[in-house]
């Protein structure tokens, strides 16, 4: 079955390729992150997904491949090369993320799920996420995988310092913050996992595909 | 127009400076850095999907100037100055060049005494000489380079000053020491090139989409509205204030799922008045894009100053 894949133009050297779900877009971005390790895409500067779009920028001055990425998307999903399996992101990580859950808003999420604190946290951390993208700031990846109970709206004011290494979770995604900024998610805990790191190579601890569990430190 | 950009002394009249010798390694040290000086190059694309921004000079056309003029490959790191003001001394001979935005320039020589050398084309600094900015008569950025390239650590290919992310240097700060790479060749006809003075009405085309169907008319709201440039703009985004876009009836209230953004993008927010991501623009936003600028035009954009006007040629 190929996607709804829906093209856009983005500017004169970008295409923005529309999804229907998360899981399409992690299709469409193993697919093209695959084609641009191939080299069958030309010049590609950017790859980017986000919530239900990938966008693939060109430099400026040429022309963004639409007929290569509508033809790589529309073939049958099983027919896609590459070595990794359905759904998954070639170079795809599995990473383990300790965290000593003793956020500021245990308390809040837990009532809000109707469960207690320990429930709270054995459903956080016996979950598997999958990094649907990254933004925010560098090395914030989107987790999606939470458990039903633990999708809950933002808090209603931001945070003005969120410090670096919160968990936190909210809307359908949960995530890390990689460096004390300000924030609106609800505090879970923290880790001491250093996640971006610009002099590392990756620098990123978490990339889109990944696949993601918290380990309970005490 | 006044700007002494055309107006440096002859060879006749100017002390016998040597340009910077091709190998050998300089350092200066930024005595005055003015409202807002930032280490920048030509950014760090590539990493979007990391949620790293590309960053870099806001107005790459003219940091490439300047690196050719002192002999420097164009992607070398040099100073972004926002509305002039920089100072520095050279603790060896060196050349630099000041381009971007119209200013005036002067070498200060140890004992005191200045004289105007120009933008727009290499000039000579001899070990303690201060090379001096003014305030831009038009304009916003100024952009120096100095032979051999400002050698700081660099991240993720670039050595840019990121003021969204936080990445590469900190500000430029008084006092701040940067050690150069070595001095390429600098060319024989080192400028005075000619100065683009930004013009009082700024006039940048805006490609549609991917989601001006988000909103009512679009075309013609961008294109009928004089936009003025608010004072919120910065390194992350230009903010244009006008004539609200309104969301269609089947789009009002609707929250759009994060999507990608990238430079040039216009974002238009709750209240309908855009926002044109720049070279610090997030790589990720919730709200619409209704058009994309398009990069070549994106430096014209770095000099709006507040309060100017922009028109926005919809296609």
């Amino acid at each position: 079955m190929s996607p709804a894949v829906r093209l856009l133009r983005f500017g004169g050297s970008g295409v923005l390729v529309e999804l229907s779900s998360g899981a399409e877009v992690m299709a469409a971005y193993r697919t093209l992150r695959a084609a641009l390790a191939d080299g069958t895409l030309g010049d590609v500067v950017e790859l980017v997904p986000a919530a239900r779009t990938v966008l693939l920028t060109v430099a400026a001055g040429t022309t963004p491949p639409h007929e290569q990425v509508r033809e790589l998307l529309t073939r049958p999903l099983d027919a896609l090369g590459g070595s990794a399996g359905p759904g998954e992101v070639a170079g795809a990580a599995d990473v383990v993320i300790p965290v000593r859950y003793d956020g500021t808003d245990l308390d809040l999420v837990a009532r809000t799920a109707e469960l207690t604190v320990p429930e709270v946290v054995e459903l956080h951390c016996s979950a598997e996420y999958t990094v649907a993208f990254c933004g925010f700031s560098p090395g914030f990846g989107y987790l999606t995988g939470l458990p039903e109970p633990l999708r809950q709206a933002r808090l209603d004011d931001a945070r003005p310092q969120v410090p670096a290494g919160s968990v936190a979770l909210a809307g359908e995604f949960t995530g890390v913050y990689p460096r004390s900024s300000p924030g609106g998610w609800r505090l879970l805990g923290h880790t001491d996992q250093v996640m971006f790191d610009p002099t590392a190579d990756p620098p990123a601890r978490l990339a889109p595909g990944d696949r993601v569990r918290f380990d309970r430190v005490r | 127009m006044a700007t002494s950009a055309h107006a440096a002394p002859t060879t006749a009249e100017r002390p016998a400076v040597q340009p910077s010798a091709p190998g050998s390694r300089a350092a200066i040290t930024v005595t005055r850095t003015g409202p807002l000086t930032v280490v920048t190059d030509l950014g760090r694309p590539g990493h979007a999907h990391l949620g790293v921004p590309r960053s870099g000079a806001l107005d790459p056309e003219a940091l490439r100037l300047a690196n050719r003029l002192v002999g420097n490959a164009e992607g070398l790191a040099g100073f972004e100055v926002l509305l002039g003001g920089l100072e520095l001394r050279a603790e060896a001979g060196v050349t630099v060049a000041v381009t971007g935005a119209p200013m005036a320039v002067w070498c200060r020589g140890e004992h005191g005494g200045r004289r105007a050398v120009g933008s727009h084309r290499a000039v000579h600094l001899r070990a303690g000489e201060r090379l001096e900015l003014g305030v831009p008569a038009a304009g916003l950025r100024g952009y120096v380079a100095c032979a051999g390239g400002l050698e700081v650590l660099s991240e993720l290919g670039s050595r840019s000053t990121d003021l969204l992310s936080g990445l590469g240097p900190a500000k430029v700060a008084d006092g701040f020491r940067f050690e150069l790479g070595a001095a390429g060749e600098v060319p024989a006809e080192a400028g005075p090139v000619p100065v683009s003075v930004p013009p009082a009405r700024i006039v940048v085309p805006v490609l549609l989409g991917p989601r001006d169907d988000w909103f009512a008319d679009p075309a013609g709201v961008l294109r009928a509205t004089v936009w003025t440039v608010g004072s919120a703009s910065n390194r992350i985004g230009l903010r244009l204030a006008g004539q609200p876009l309104v969301r269609v009836p089947e789009r009002a209230g609707t929250e759009l799922p994060s999507e990608p953004m990238c430079p040039g993008a216009v974002q238009v927010p709750p209240s309908g008045q855009p926002v044109v991501f720049l070279a610090d623009g997030p790589t990720t936003g919730g709200y619409p894009v209704v058009g994309v600028v398009p990069e070549a035009a994106l430096g014209a954009l770095a000099q709006a100053r507040p309060g100017s006007e922009v028109h926005l040629h919809p296609a």
